[in-house]
This record gives C-alpha cells, structure tokens and sequence, in this order.
C-alpha cells in the first residue's frame, strides 16, 4: 500500500509539473489569430461586427459578465443588489482598478458611458436596452444606482457593455476614431498597433485587475479567405481558426494536424430556423406549419449539411441554457402524419399534378435566404425535396443581404425565409415574438400574436430569479413549439483548432475563450519571444 | 489653346455628371450602410437603426445628399468612412501604395515575359513550337486565377515551404532592419505577382506575336531582308520597333487599372489594397467610401483620356485644328 501510494506522488509529480510551473515561468509567447473581417471600431458600444467585437472584449470590461457556465458575475462590479423589486440595481465596484494610462476607474467612468450610450449623437446600434433606465446615480466613487422604469431583468446583462473611460472622451467627437484606433481600456490586453488591412497586435497589461495574463502578445492577423486561414494554420503561421464542418471531419486528419493542433467542438449560440409569414393565409392555420416542420428530416440536414456537427433545434433558447425546457424535443419527422395534417386542412391533390391544392390554388411557396450562406442554401434544397414527397412546391431564392432585409423581410413581402438567429446568453425572445414588435424593421417580422405568450415575456423581464424566471420561460418554449411561427432546424457547433502549444485550455459550456488570460505555453514549447 | 479650354470645360462637366451617376446608382441600391448594425441582431432596435440613418444624413433628399457631397468634394473633403469613422482619403492612401506596387510589378513581368514569348511566336509562326506554346498560353488564360492561387499557395507554402501562403508581410515585420523588410516584402510578393500576371500573359504576348506577323509581310521588310540585311536586323531594327507602337496604346489604356486592384487576388493572398477595399465598401453601402473610390477612378479615367486626346492631337494636326479645314 505504501509503495503503490509513493508511486501514485511519483506520478503525481511527473505528469502534473507543468501545473506547477511559477507564474513566471508561464509568461511569455504570443497567440496569432485570423479574423475573417477588419474590426470597424474597437469603442465597445460602437462596435457592432463580431471582428471588432472580439478584440474590444480583451480590452475593455463590464461591469458584469458570463463565466465559463453561462451564469452572470461580476467584472468591474465586484457584487450587485437588487432593489425596490426590482426597480434598482446597485453595482458595486471593484476598488483599485485602472485604467491602462494609470488613472484609476471610477463610477465616473460608468455614467459617462452610459451617457455616451443614450447620446443622440452617438452612433451606437446598442442603445435600445437602455432607454428604460430613468436614472443613474453615483452616490460614491464606487457605488452605481441604476433606476428603471419597470422592473427589467434583461437590462442586468446588458451592463456586459465596456465601460469607456471619461476622462479621454469627455471631449470626443463621435464616433471618436482618435479614440478607437487608440484604445484605453481596463481590460487584460492592450493594443499597441494596427495595420489596417493587416493585423491587430494586443500586448498583455501586466497591471490587469485580476492578474497580468500568461500570453505576451496577441496577433489578429486579417484573412478574409477561409481557404487562405487554413493553408496559414496548415504551415502553423496562425495558432487557431474557426474550422469548416468538411475541414474538421475530412482535411484535418494528417498526422502533423494531428501532432500539433487540437480540435474542440461546442454547440454555438445561434439556430438556423424557417419563420413564416403569418400574415400570409398559406401559413395563418397553425396545421399548415406544423405539417412543414414534420415533413422535414432534421438530421438528415445536419448529416448531410453539417457533417453532424449539429444539433436539432426545439426552440428559440440556448440548447443547454436554463431557460430552454429540457422535455420538448424537436418536432419529428413523420411525412405520413404531415400529410394528414395538410388533409385536415383542405389541401388536397385534386388536379394529380403531385401538387396539393385547396380551391383551386396550387401549394407553392418561395422560401428566402440570405447569399453566400450555401450552408443555408444547402438546406433549402434537401427541404425541397422532403416537401416535394408530401405535395408541396417550394422555390428558393437566394438575395443580398441588405436586399433581403430592407425589400422583402422589412416590408413583409415574403412567404417564408431560412435564416438563423445568433443569441446571447441572456433569453429574453420578447424582440422576436412580442406581438408588439411587428413593426417595420422590427424583429417578429414573421408577425407572431400568441396572447399567453405576450403575457409570459412581460412576466419573465419582471422577475430576477434565474429559476423562477426558467419556469417561464420553459411554459413560452412548450407554446412555441406548439404554435409553431417558425420550424426550428439546427443549432450549429462552433469548430475551432488549437496549436497543441497552449496549456491551461479548459471547454465548457462558454466556449474555450473564456479562461483565455489562463492559458499559457511552456518554456521549451516556445515560437515567438 | 481654344481646343484645350474646350475639352477641360468639358471635362469638368463630364465628371460632375458621372459623380451625379454613381451617386444615385450606389444611394439607389437597395439596403443601407445602418443594415450591417441591424445584421438580424436583437439588441439593435428599430430606433437605433433609424437614429443612426438621421446622424448619416441617409434620412434627407438623395439630391440634397449629393449637393452637400459635391460642395465637400469641391474642397477636397471626401469625408469619412460610415464603418470606422476614418478619414476617406486617408483609407485610400493607404491602400493605393500596395495595389500600385502589385500592379506596376505584374505588369513588368507581364512585358519582360510577354514581349519575348510574342516575338518568339511570330518568328517560328506556324510551327510545332508556336502551337505548343499557343496552348501553353491559352491554358494559363483559361484558368480560374483563384484556383490556380490556391493551388500554388497549397504547393509552394504548405507543401514545400518554400514561399509564405499569404500577406505582405512576416508576422513581427517592425522588428527588422530595413534589407530585411525589403527582402520580406519581395518574398511575399512572389506568388500574387506571378499569379496574377499569368493571365495577362496570354494577351500580350499573343498581341505582340500578330503585331509583329502583320509587320513582317510588309513591304518594307521584303526590302530590307532584299537588300541584304542580317534576319536579326531586320526583326529588332526594323520590325520590331513598328510592332510595339500599337502596344504602347494598349499600356496607356491600362493605367487607370493599375489602381484598381484586384477583389480576388487581395482576398485570397490577404493583401489590403484596392480592390478589397472598394468591395468591402460596396457591401457594407459605406457611401463615402464608395464615392471616393468611384471619383478617383473616374479623374484617371478622364485624365487617360485626356492625355490620349492630347497625344493624337500633338501627332496629327487634322484633330488640333479642327473646323479650320
């Protein structure tokens, strides 16, 4: 027993040395990334694509953020209140954060964005999930009163937003490029150049509040061809990128791949879905949907699509959030019942053309999807074929995507789309399927009305409790499924490849990004000084 | 002189009008440059949306919109970009020195390869060489650049390691003394220059080789192969020079292109220039950036045309003179 416990230490000490290793000695190496896009502007509030969204987050913070599970914590706030039920929430701030030009953060800072965020003249897209804020205090230098005009938990999460610092844009003119070509944050990198068109290159901020992160440096280099991202990361002159499904299964499989990248795969934030207009009396009787969604072979599309790297979608929730109710599954796939459903409601093949028809109009549809999506085209075709076998005729066309915004969904001139939603970890659908955001350039274009629904979504933003608030919204996923406004397809998974060199990764439910400051890379294993 | 009043008055009215054009076609075109923040993303309100059309000034008259434009542009202020907020002149200074440099090379490669080859072709007309190299030729136009890129960057980058896959320069290029940059730079430019003046190849050399086959059934060449002269007199003394001339008009024509870059090869070898950046700007309706672009194709445009007509002018005086006749 002894022996074997000494050889249990022995092995212990071999094999756990690298997590040992002094935080020295982790210092150092640079982590050289592509992005697929320029970032726009790296003012967390200005910055609306996913390129510039993703360097800002290494430079600024929130005051709250998501940790590795997907639950809210603190950032620059170091804890929360809720008050009056609801109708207040004190932020309390971390002491002794500062700004990367040695200044230090204040509550200051935290009015000053908000005001920049509720400015006229400031070009933020993000400006809506503020405007129920009435007021907003500072009683002390680290203490924040945020009043609203109802009770909004939504609003919690959207102080995710980077705080900017006032007193370098208290004289700014939005949107400030000066600004955002320079940035100051508090956050765990700095940038210190930009080449436009080129590279991005952050160094890490050794006075970081939570503690200097282990990578020296981080390269965003530009490749807007995902071709030309995966030949860099062939010759390893990049250390990840986000991987095709037919990249992850086929081409990554030789044995230097193998040697020296590691392949991670998660469910992404996002679904792709086919929304009706129900406006449109083809989609207005409920039976009509659900007979589409039972016709279609969901994981015949995700096999065939996504290579199964996918999962079917049942509703408008993050697949393994708290607020999607474990119970309700897909819609299945059933074509026999599908076709009893379009009997049941009216259509019926009377002409023998293989086409139903219902009063003398034939089932034909033109489902929309955005170009240069061939995922999405894809899965058009193999729903083509599926509702071809139950007697419906649906064309595609594919359109631009400001075209297909502005002329078709804007206007609601269209019968149906495929398209997907990118989604946050805060639930909150009201945007999408309150009845009272049908308007023009509105989310819930495909103009779903479901009163219990309304009622559940003014509900579920009133209430803090996480688990309270999931009661809700598992009732709002069981009536969607039901009503069926729009056929959940698949959620995606995120395919990402990771040099071997980088110790300390750990994938959960966020992703692998979320202890990025963690990571580190031994001495010997070094490629950049 | 009364000619050249005529045709700058003229110009200047030309270019107002094409602006006009461009400035409606690009303002026409459905979608807006606020779509790319409204991109299906929930948090982006419809009144966000419409906030920032009003801060664009996207909300008043598209003929109010071009006259403050035009007004701007009359001071040399093309104004700044919708996406990033920069200044439009300074993005396209930036992108001009890489396309120019891009497209001066390939051109060179394009004459120093194309001339020859043309030449050769003439001389051996008809025969199995010049059949060979006909079709050599003819394949090298025919492929799909993009392909014929990846194919070399997959081979030349990952498979020998040999040449860099992509971009202008090394990863820590600021940290290298000047020789190194310069040798960097050129190693990065091997494949996209190669690449993208294999195309050009075929036409040049083929436009050089029925120059210079028309040339040598002129009389003149009888005469002076007649009078005893050596074959390679005759090709570079007296040939040649006549078939080149109509070349130096095809060159001309292509200036106004060496600053426009191309979409595919900038893309695919992550090269930041010109091309790239007026596509980009195309898809995200940034306006300013669009209409700079535009404007500055159309000053070499009409510029090329004016040194054309003032080439032939100076050459023949029937054109200078005009309705004297």
């Amino acid at each position: 027993m002894r022996v074997r416990n000494r050889a249990f230490f022995l092995f212990l000490f071999l094999f756990s040395a690298p997590v040992f290793a002094s935080a020295d000695e982790r210092r150092g190496d640079a982590f050289v990334t592509s992005s697929i896009a320029e970032p726009s502007n790296l003012i967390p509030f200005l910055a609306s694509d996913s390129a510039s969204a993703e360097v800002s987050r290494l430079l600024f913070n929130g005051l709250v953020k998501y940790d590795k599970n997907l639950k809210l914590t603190g950032d620059l706030a170091s804890d929360w209140d809720i008050e009056e039920g609801g109708l207040v929430i004190v932020f309390h701030l971390r002491k002794n954060v500062r700004w990367q030009d040695g200044e230090p953060f204040t509550a200051r800072d935290v009015a000053f964005t908000f005001r920049a965020l509720t400015n006229p003249s400031v070009p933020t897209p993000y400006g809506g999930d503020f405007e129920k804020v009435v007021s907003l205090e500072t009683p002390d230098p680290h203490t924040v009163r945020v009043r609203y005009k109802e009770p909004f938990s939504p609003g919690l999460a959207s102080w995710s937003v980077g705080i900017v610092p006032e007193h370098l844009l208290k004289d700014a003119d939005w949107p400030a490029t000066g600004f955002s070509r320079n940035p100051v944050g508090t956050g765990p990198y700095k940038l210190v150049q930009w080449t436009s068109g080129e590279k991005l290159v952050l160094r890490a901020n050794p006075d970081y509040f939570e503690g200097a992160p282990f990578i020296a440096r981080v390269v965003y280099r530009i490749l807007p061809e995902p071709t030309t991202a995966f030949l860099e990361l062939e010759t390893e002159n990049i250390d990840s990128a986000a991987l095709s499904p037919l990249q992850f299964k086929r081409q990554t499989g030789t044995p230097f791949f193998k040697t020296h990248y590691a392949k991670y795969a998660f469910p992404s934030f996002s679904y792709t879905y086919i929304g009706y207009n129900l406006r449109n009396p083809l989609f207005a009787d409920k039976k009509v949907r659900k007979a589409i969604g039972l016709a279609i072979h969901k994981q015949e599309i995700i096999d065939t699509v996504l290579l199964g790297y996918g999962r079917a979608a049942t509703g408008p929730f993050l697949a393994d959030g708290w607020a999607a109710d474990p119970a309700i599954g897909p819609s299945g796939f059933d074509p026999s019942r599908a076709k009893a459903l379009l009997a049941e409601a009216g259509w019926r093949d009377t002409s023998g053309d293989g086409i139903l028809d219902r009063g003398g109009r034939r089932f034909s549809f033109t489902i929309l999807t955005n170009w240069g999506n061939t995922d999405r085209k894809m899965a058009c075709e193999i729903i083509q074929k599926r509702l071809r076998d139950v007697g419906i005729e649906m064309n595609i066309q594919t359109l631009e995507w400001s075209v297909l915004l502005r002329e078709f969904i804007g206007k609601k001139r269209f019968e149906a789309v495929l398209l997907g939603w990118q989604l946050s970890p805060e639930p909150d659908p009201y945007d999408i399927f309150h009845s009272s955001k049908t308007g023009p350039g509105q989310f819930n274009f495909v103009s779903y009305k479901n009163e219990e629904a309304d009622r559940l979504m003014e509900e579920a933003r009133r209430i803090f409790p996480e688990a309270e608030r999931a009661k809700i919204y598992h009732r709002l996923h069981g009536i969607l499924s039901e009503d069926e406004p729009y056929t959940f397809l698949y959620v995606p998974e995120s395919l990402v490849a990771l040099h071997r060199r980088f110790k300390g990764v750990e994938p959960a439910p966020a992703g692998i990004g979320h202890n990025f400051i963690e990571w580190y890379v031994l001495k010997n294993e070094r490629k950049y000084r | 002189m009364n000619y050249f009043l005529k045709r700058s008055g003229g110009l200047v009215v030309l270019f107002f009008g094409i602006t006009l054009i461009s400035f409606a076609v690009i303002h026409l075109a459905p979608g807006g440059p606020t779509d790319i923040y409204s991109q299906m993303n929930p948090k982006v309100s419809a009144e966000a949306a419409e906030k920032m059309q009003k801060l664009y000034g996207l909300d008043r008259p598209l003929l109010e919109q071009y006259g403050s434009w035009a007004k701007r542009v009359f001071f040399f202020d093309f104004g700044r970009s919708f996406r990033d907020g920069r200044p439009v002149t300074k993005k396209i200074a930036a992108a001009i020195p890489v396309t120019l440099l891009m497209s001066v090379l390939s051109l060179l490669f394009i004459l120093a390869a194309g001339i020859p080859l043309g030449i050769y072709g003439a001389v051996h007309e008809g025969t199995r060489r010049d059949g060979v190299l006909s079709a050599v030729l003819l394949a090298g136009f025919s492929l799909p650049v993009f392909w014929a890129a990846l194919l070399a960057m997959s081979y030349f980058g990952v498979g020998l390691r040999v040449l860099p896959v992509a971009g202008i320069h090394s990863l820590f290029f600021d940290e290298m003394t000047f020789f190194e940059k310069i040798r960097d730079v050129a190693w990065h430019l091997i494949l996209p220059v190669s690449l993208s003046a294999l195309a050009g190849l075929a036409g040049i050399s083929r436009f050089m080789r029925a120059n210079l086959i028309q040339v040598l059934k002129e009389n003149y060449i009888r005469t002076a192969r007649a009078k005893g002269l050596s074959e390679r007199k005759v090709l570079y003394g007296h040939a040649l020079p006549n078939a080149i001339l109509p070349l130096l008009t095809l060159l001309g024509l292509s200036v106004p292109g060496l600053l426009g870059g191309s979409v595919i090869f900038e893309s695919i070898f992550s090269i930041p220039g010109m091309g790239r950046l007026f596509f980009d700007s195309v898809f995200a309706r940034d306006y300013p950036v669009i209409m700079g672009v535009l404007v500055l194709g159309a000053i070499l445009t009409l510029l090329g045309n004016f040194l054309a007509d003032w080439a032939y002018a100076a050459c023949d005086p029937r054109i200078r003179l005009g309705e004297k006749f």
